[in-house]
């Protein structure tokens, strides 16, 4: 594919989290945006649309947000990489099509700018509470990549990271934000566009006839084509063969299942990412992402300067889960502090690989906002002064807030 | 020459099936019932592809879910089957990202105008570029005959068992008032019209529908008491009406009442690509 110069904005720029999504999907090669109107997504798609004539990219404004991925998803079949942004509600919508997307097997990338809920909740304040959907919000059996960025220049360098994953694994992929990092502004530096490595599509090579959409190769990755290469392929949302046709047998939901899931869990190595910052000898770790990634990065330095021994560690892949990270940290240090936007979501992950080796303490930041240092701070004194191994686990309560 | 030898000369036996390169015949048998109109009206799609004289390689087929949902399954044609409802939304995406594709959705009624309705109307009223195919047979029958946004007022259905009370939709009408471009309607029976009703609304430029009524011999046929396929086609025979450019207003179709079928609409207005692209050129203008 040929690097359209337009589309990469090499330089020094202040941008919002928004903006600095739709540069980095620019970046990665993204020629299609269907989206609906939502707070506090709306800054991508007014971004996208001011720059979509210069680097040649289409648009178009669905009815709802499950047309909207509908569309992504018919566009990615005629070859150009296509994405959606939307918040929670939108989100909820998007469910039906992001089964679709697994089952089809087709690369695409969705925005999730997370606001409060259950429902509408508040438009404009941020959330993390909607980390489990991402994983678990559609039905049936599946897997899928997450990417949390915690701030406006991992908002361009994951959703870059995110097309390619969609690429290599030939599977929707979700970057998940929020209000707080979608409306930040700081300094993003977009690199020339030859030093951003992209992920072209694996398309297959062969006879016009000998094409079937779901033969996979060694790493359970099946090929793709266009529509309109002349292979006359058909896929189906139902359980199918290796030719995309349906066969409602017990063998067949293994034979055709299965492997969407290995084809993920198969390289957790390769997909899960993290920064660690001084673990090597901590007692306590917070493990952070997102928004409370300031907040937490305060608290570490807080905690330091009155001695205490704490590390970090900043999940940059949500979805699969670091399990074996954690579980290895469980067995070295006294406790885990996950700070959170929501009443307790990737904290119930971080018990869960604990295996009960170390205490996992939960700072929900739904009182306070999102940039209380204070309570991370007692958080981890707290978790100091436990002496015993605690079953499940502890949630902080902060002096200010209900006992 | 003997006339007999004749004729043995001029038919020559046919090794494959005349629409061999339009169907996947690794796919056959379909799940159709016998009865069942989805067949006659595949069978004229396939002629009117091939009347319409376009490029197959740059035509794909969009489903939704049901008997009809079944159809894109059976077309040897870059071919789509999709969520409930959606077949339009994912087809808006492809004509959009790729204006040089011909795209074609082909679904049933309570696909198209129940759960799809939203997508239905608001891609009439952008006038994507589409051919949409709507068998109505007035029932979910893919679920086992249940009430339709189509099913006729007193009709049975498993979920109306004392008649249906929900004035049904007019199809014609809902899509001349979003906006479609051209809008006909036929019934099962009459194939060659349909036939080239496909052709002709193929080389539309603009959101096109076709409602086709269809048999449904095993649900809506057999709670209401109508026999079997063949009885139905009878009762095509002798109530439709043909009345081209008829005001779509009129068409509301009764429990067993007459049907108007024919070409309501042929009309010319900018397609979405059109005003895209307008607007498009517009803007790089504007930066020079």
């Amino acid at each position: 594919m040929k690097t359209n110069l337009k589309a990469v904005l090499t330089g020094t720029h202040t941008l919002s989290g928004n903006e600095a999504c739709i540069e980095g999907a620019f970046a990665a090669g993204c020629l299609f945006l269907a989206a609906y109107p939502i707070m506090p997504a709306i800054e991508t798609i007014e971004r996208y649309l001011k720059r979509s004539a210069e680097v040649g990219a289409t648009f178009i404004q669905m009815e709802d947000e499950i047309s909207a991925l509908a569309a992504v998803i018919g566009a990615s079949w005629t070859g150009k990489k296509s994405m959606t942004a939307t918040s929670g509600p939108g989100f909820s919508n998007m469910m039906e099509h992001l089964g679709l997307g697994v089952m089809l097997e087709t690369p695409c990338v969705i925005i999730d700018v997370q606001r409060t809920g259950p429902s509408l909740g508040i438009p404009n304040r941020a959330g993390q509470a909607d980390m489990m959907q991402a994983r678990w919000g559609s039905h049936g059996d599946y897997e899928v990549i997450t990417l949390a960025p915690g701030s406006p220049q991992e908002m361009f360098d994951f959703t870059i990271k995110a097309f390619n994953f969609s690429e290599k694994y030939r599977t929707p992929v979700i970057v998940i934000s929020d209000e707080y990092i979608a409306h930040k502004k700081e300094k993003v530096v977009i690199p020339p566009a030859d030093g951003i490595k992209i992920t072209p599509r694996r398309y297959f090579k062969g006879q016009k006839d000998k094409y079937l959409p779901f033969k996979r190769d060694k790493d359970f990755v099946p090929r793709m084509v266009d529509i309109g290469d002349g292979f006359k392929f058909h896929v189906t949302g139902l359980t199918h063969d290796d030719k995309g046709y349906p066969i409602m047998l017990e063998e067949c939901q293994e034979y055709n299942v299965h492997p969407i899931l290995w084809k993920i869990r198969n390289h957790v190595d390769e997909i899960v990412e993290f920064q660690e910052t001084g673990t090597v000898d901590a007692e306590i770790v917070i493990v952070y992402y997102g928004a409370t990634s300031e907040a937490a990065i305060k608290a570490m330095k807080q905690a330091k300067d009155m001695g205490i021994k704490v590390g970090g560690l900043k999940l940059d892949v949500v979805w699969p889960f670091p399990d074996k990270k954690i579980a290895e940290l469980a067995e070295k240090v006294k406790a885990f502090v996950v700070p959170e936007i929501n009443y307790g979501q990737i904290v119930s992950e971080v018990e869960r690989c604990s295996y009960g080796n170390a205490n996992v303490i939960f700072v929900s930041h739904g009182e306070k906002g999102i940039n209380n240092t204070d309570d991370i701070v007692s958080a981890i004194k707290l978790a100091l002064k436990e002496k015993e191994r605690k079953k499940g686990i502890i949630e902080y309560r902060s002096q200010a807030g209900s006992s | 020459m003997e006339p007999l030898k004749m004729i043995e000369k001029d038919i020559q036996p046919m090794d494959v099936h005349p629409m061999n390169d339009i169907l996947r015949m690794d796919r056959l048998p379909h799940i159709w019932c016998p009865g069942c109109g989805i067949g006659t009206a595949v069978t004229a799609f396939a002629a009117g592809l091939d009347k319409a004289n376009i490029d197959l390689k740059k035509t794909c087929i969009v489903s939704g879910i049901g008997c009809t949902g079944r159809v894109a399954g059976y077309i040897k044609l870059d071919s789509f089957h999709t969520t409930h409802g959606r077949g339009i939304a994912f087809a808006t995406g492809i004509k959009v990202a790729n204006p040089d594709l011909k795209v074609i959705v082909f679904s049933g009624d309570g696909d198209l105008i129940s759960i799809g309705g939203n997508h239905f109307i608001h891609a009439a009223r952008r006038n994507v570029n589409m051919l949409v195919i709507c068998i109505n047979n007035f029932i979910y029958a893919m679920t086992g005959g249940q009430v339709a946004p189509t099913t006729p007022l007193a009709a049975y259905a498993t979920t109306s068992p004392f008649g249906c009370v929900e004035p049904p939709f007019n199809i014609p009408y809902l899509a001349d008032s979003s906006g479609a471009v051209y809008v006909a309607r036929w019934t099962a029976l009459h194939v060659r019209r349909l036939t080239n009703s496909i052709a002709e609304a193929l080389n539309k430029p603009g959101f096109s529908v076709i409602e086709v009524i269809s048999p449904c011999a095993m649900y809506y046929s057999r709670i209401n008491r109508l026999g079997d396929g063949l009885d139905m086609m009878k009762f095509y025979h002798d109530n439709s009406e043909i009345r081209h450019g008829e005001d779509t207003k009129n068409l509301d179709i009764g429990f067993q009442t007459k049907i108007i079928v024919g070409k309501f609409v042929d009309r010319e207005r900018p397609t979405y690509m059109d005003s895209y692209n307008k607007w498009l050129s517009g803007t790089k203008k504007a930066e020079k």
